[in-house]
């Protein structure tokens, strides 16, 4: 990992996300999964948003899924990224249904295409390791 | 039989400030602006007024207190507002049933705006908080730590994935902005009124890829206010009235997850079928858009919506420039919020006001059926009106 001259905007982890973050550092994607519905989702918030259940177990996922949609971003917005500019932002959707914010890498931007099959893989920013994908 | 709300109400004031790079005066002024001229417009006596609805913009310089700063008194209607991009239109739908209901009977409502501040670009006012060095908090982080910022971010993904799934090119999105331009061009109020080309469009910069600069909608200071009356008076007012024929909404939310269709199925769809109903119109009826236009696709994946044509087909029905000047569906004829003014969902009312009186000018069209539509959020709130200078067709 190079050092970043400016840093980005790296989240921390709040009592909802903490074991997200914790799995991510050993290389495994976390879901909540309603212990009602069975729905999986991202670990943003306490009650299931189809059921409204607040039980909920953690699932390991599968760590692969398709380009749901993606953008080349060429607006200057945080200084952390102005050295990556044009750079995609891609909606990720997982094979377990929850949709993610991140980035493909190991592609070029042009090359990017809606519903390609992509995989997690992981990038170390200090103490924090947050999810990317790549083409499978 | 028709709907009992259809025509109870009417647009009877309407008042605008100078709108754009407008500086020195507060989101307040410029409401009391606005608010003056409306009563005015509407040959009314400050205290005539009954009602007032507030929504203010991304500066979130106007509330509640605005009572007190016009010196109304006695309301029998008051709030503040917010459904983001879609208030506007909700604005006259509570106002037209607090009529109806009896509780009120001249309703202002008022939108005031001040992102811009001297020497410093449209993007600054709506890139929020992006250069901040503070770290994000939880799941939610993620956004900003994959670069995603801001409004354009949202429609640029939901323009890429309409493109994926249906073919819709740049070219389409780009008639959209260039028609547009051309309404522009004819009115005294647009802030952009050089005339661009689609070769113009292409070679604008890119803001996010799919979306060009000339995509995305201006950003403007300024405040335009309403006043909603009954309509057995308003024949009575000064001003040609616009009469409310019918009011939907449709929110359809984003479960973030798979199944959501956020990105090319927005709450038109569900607005449409209840405010058409309650006008007893189709889209093959309406002579008159006025869409709410904060980027190019936003037209686009609207006019799918109120169906003037099959989902997916948006691009290949623009494409022959029929919004534009002289096209069979006058879209946006005050050049909208790409090239006329940003004034949230008070650009398309506030022409759609202008049109339904009559008093276009040289890019007056034809009024008989208005349809108006607000959009907020990430295509997440959607309001409509459909408005027109008759109280009944007989």
């Amino acid at each position: 990992m190079t050092q970043d001259i400016v840093a980005k905007p790296i989240p921390e982890a709040d009592d909802q996300s903490r074991p997200f973050f914790e799995a991510a550092m050993r290389g495994n994607l976390l879901l909540m999964k309603c212990g009602s519905c069975g729905i999986f989702r991202l670990p943003a918030r306490r009650h299931c948003d189809e059921c409204l259940s607040d039980e909920f177990s953690w699932e390991t996922a599968a760590g692969t899924g398709a380009v749901r949609t993606f953008g080349i971003m060429h607006q200057r917005y945080h200084p952390g990224f102005v050295a990556d500019i044009p750079y995609n932002v891609t909606i990720v959707e997982l094979d377990e249904g929850p949709q993610l914010p991140t980035n493909i890498v190991g592609l070029a931007n042009d090359e990017i295409r809606v519903g390609m099959r992509v995989r997690v893989e992981w990038e170390l920013h200090g103490d924090v390791a947050l999810p990317k994908f790549r083409p499978v | 039989m028709a709907h009992p709300l259809r025509g109870v109400a009417a647009v009877t004031g309407l008042g605008m400030t100078p709108m754009g790079r407008i500086f020195g005066k507060s989101e307040t002024e410029l409401a009391a602006d606005a608010v003056r001229l409306a009563i005015a417009d509407a040959g009314l006596q400050k205290f005539q007024v009954d009602g007032l609805l507030v929504n203010a913009g991304i500066s979130n310089g106007i509330g509640l207190g605005l009572q007190n700063y016009l010196g109304l008194k006695d309301l029998r209607l008051l709030n503040h507002m917010n459904g983001a991009g879609s208030t506007a239109a909700q604005m006259v739908q509570y106002a037209t049933m607090a009529i109806a209901a009896g509780m009120a009977t001249h309703v202002v409502c008022v939108f005031a705006d001040a992102p811009l501040k001297a020497g410093t670009s449209a993007g600054a006012a709506y890139g929020g908080a992006a250069g901040s060095q503070v770290r994000p908090r939880g799941i939610g982080g993620l956004y900003p730590a994959a670069g995603y910022f801001g409004t354009n971010t949202p429609y640029a993904l939901a323009a890429r994935r309409h493109m994926a799934l249906y073919g819709t090119t740049q070219d389409q999105l780009g008639v959209i902005a260039v028609g547009q331009r051309a309404w522009a061009a004819k009115s005294p109020l647009a802030q952009m009124r050089d005339p661009i080309t689609l070769a113009d469009y292409h070679a604008s910069r890119w803001i996010i890829e799919p979306l060009h600069l000339l995509d995305c909608c201006l950003v403007s200071n300024g405040a335009v206010a309403i006043i909603v009356s009954p309509a057995a008076i308003a024949r009575d007012m000064p001003n040609p009235p616009v009469y409310v024929w019918g009011m939907g909404q449709g929110h359809p939310g984003d479960s973030r997850r798979a199944g959501t269709t956020w990105e090319t199925e927005t709450g038109g769809a569900i607005a449409a079928k209840t405010a058409f109903s309650m006008a007893g119109v189709g889209p093959a009826d309406v002579t008159a858009c006025e869409l709410y236009d904060c980027y190019t696709y936003t037209v686009l994946v609207t006019l799918e919506d109120y169906g003037f044509c099959e989902k997916g087909e948006g691009g290949p029905f623009v494409e022959d420039g029929r919004l534009g000047p002289g096209g069979s569906l006058p879209t946006n004829t005050g050049g909208g919020e790409l090239s006329g003014y940003y004034m949230w969902g008070m650009t398309p009312l506030s022409e759609a006001i202008i049109q339904g009186r009559g008093a276009g000018g040289q890019r007056q069209v034809k009024n008989d059926v208005i349809l108006c539509t607000g959009n907020g959020g990430s295509l997440s709130y959607h309001a409509a009106l459909v408005l027109s200078p008759h109280r009944s067709e007989s």
